[in-house]
């Protein structure tokens, strides 16, 4: 039984490592922002679940794995947001294209 | 064994690889986000030293914090950079200050590489006395029990350093509110995140606050977790910055470090030194410094972020 929640343990996270390189290969490789934003939000939802389902077991029940269930839980919402935010800031607008680097300044009236 | 001492030099070597980027950037902004990259790596690298406390802080206002001032500060000075392109630093100037920086850091090195082997601590005579203090986390510990005059400088020089930040306004702007942080976008994931996070932030801060007299946290970590639970509720135009005039806001400010001093002072009388605790009352004093303190951190960090008071005094920005 052990050896069984062992491998995995290591099935699991190995897999979510994967999904991390994937992700980091996309940030890398992908042309433009919305894609690279696509792989990367995937590297933090999957990746990091994947991670978080693989150490379910070694970790104490309940408190433990909740604590890991809700760290995964944050960066889903923060990923999700972020990533929203980001693909709304660089989504081609008539008014904003060219515009500066500085979003708080606002668009130009 | 060696997994980990490879994971060791990995984070080495990403260190040193960012902090040269960091320097060698081109553009500010680019060198801020370096800089904040670089406080969550020598996070992790407190974490691998066991000092947990330190990482925290570190991570939550060395990066963290410090990160978001300096974002500011960069887009401020976007349009001045761009205009001034010319009164950039020449070389020699360069060479001088890149020369002066080597020196400090083979400084550093020379004094931590020539310390004794088993190099000369207190921690031993600290763990001994730890218990008349009543608490656990030996951090918080040493740093209200045995350097409580440091931890009471660092904490009081925050309200100097946010009225500094609040003579920048302009004459009619004094009093009022700071300019709305971000942009608005009434309905966007924004709006979602700071209506959600808030209630799980807070109840991490007050955790974080509570937790310290025991474990990794305290009311650094917590008020910075407090601070940006309100940045965000700004930042997504859900309320409006404060008028800085209003007196129940500055006397929150104030109120951490009047009780630090109160205490301090009582302990001349009670104790016969400043800052000393009388027997059997050192855990509850400290607790009540770290319980008042938090709120006044948490205020004065969310206005350092917010900034100088503006004159227009309209909802936008």
């Amino acid at each position: 039984m052990t050896l069984a929640l062992t491998l995995f343990t290591v099935i699991c996270v190995s897999l979510g490592a994967v999904f991390f390189l994937a992700g980091t290969l996309g940030l890398l490789r992908f042309p433009d922002t919305l894609t690279r934003l696509h792989a990367l939000t995937k590297a933090d939802n999957l990746g990091l679940g994947l991670v978080v389902l693989g150490l379910l077991p070694q970790v104490a029940w309940p408190l433990g794995a909740l604590k890991l269930i809700a760290v995964w839980l944050l960066a889903l919402l923060a990923g999700a947001t972020v990533g929203q935010l980001l693909g709304a800031a660089v989504r081609p607008q008539p008014t904003t294209l060219g515009a500066g680097t500085a979003p708080a300044e606002g668009p130009a009236p | 064994m060696s997994l980990a001492l490879a994971a060791d030099v990995v984070l080495a070597l990403l260190i040193l690889g960012l902090a040269i980027w960091t320097i060698a950037a081109s553009e500010t902004y680019g060198a801020v986000v370096g800089f904040v990259a670089y406080g969550l790596l020598v996070a992790l690298v407190w974490v691998r030293l066991g000092s947990v406390d330190v990482a925290m802080t570190e991570a939550a206002l060395g990066s963290g914090l410090t990160g978001l001032l300096l974002l500011g500060a960069a887009a401020h000075l976007a349009p001045l950079e761009a205009a001034e392109g010319r009164g950039r630093p020449g070389p020699g100037l360069r060479l001088l200050v890149g020369a002066l920086c080597v020196a400090v850091t083979a400084g550093l090195a020379a004094v931590v590489l020539s310390l004794p082997e088993p190099a000369p601590t207190l921690a031993p005579a600290v763990a001994e006395h730890l218990a008349t203090l009543g608490v656990k986390n030996p951090v918080t510990g040493v740093l209200l029990g045995y350097r409580a005059v440091d931890t009471l400088l660092e904490t009081v020089v925050l309200v100097p350093a946010l009225v500094a930040v609040w003579a920048l306004a302009t004459d009619p702007a004094w009093g009022g509110r700071p300019a709305s942080p971000g942009p608005k976008v009434p309905g966007s994931a924004l709006t979602l995140l700071a209506q959600t996070l808030p209630p799980f932030g807070i109840l991490v801060g007050i955790h974080l606050l509570w937790i310290g007299a025991d474990a990794p946290g305290g009311k650094f970590q917590g008020a910075v977790v407090l601070a940006a639970m309100w940045v965000l509720v700004l930042m997504a135009g859900l309320r409006r910055p404060p008028a800085l005039a209003g007196r129940p806001l500055r006397w929150l400010i104030v109120l951490g470090a009047l009780v630090f001093i109160a205490i301090g002072l009582s302990g001349v009388w009670l104790a016969g030194a400043f800052l000393a605790y009388p027997e059997g009352l050192a855990k509850p004093l400290i607790l009540a410094i770290e319980i008042v303190l938090t709120p006044s951190l948490a205020v004065i960090l969310g206005l350092l972020l917010l900034g100088p008071p503006v004159a227009d005094r309209g909802p936008g920005a």
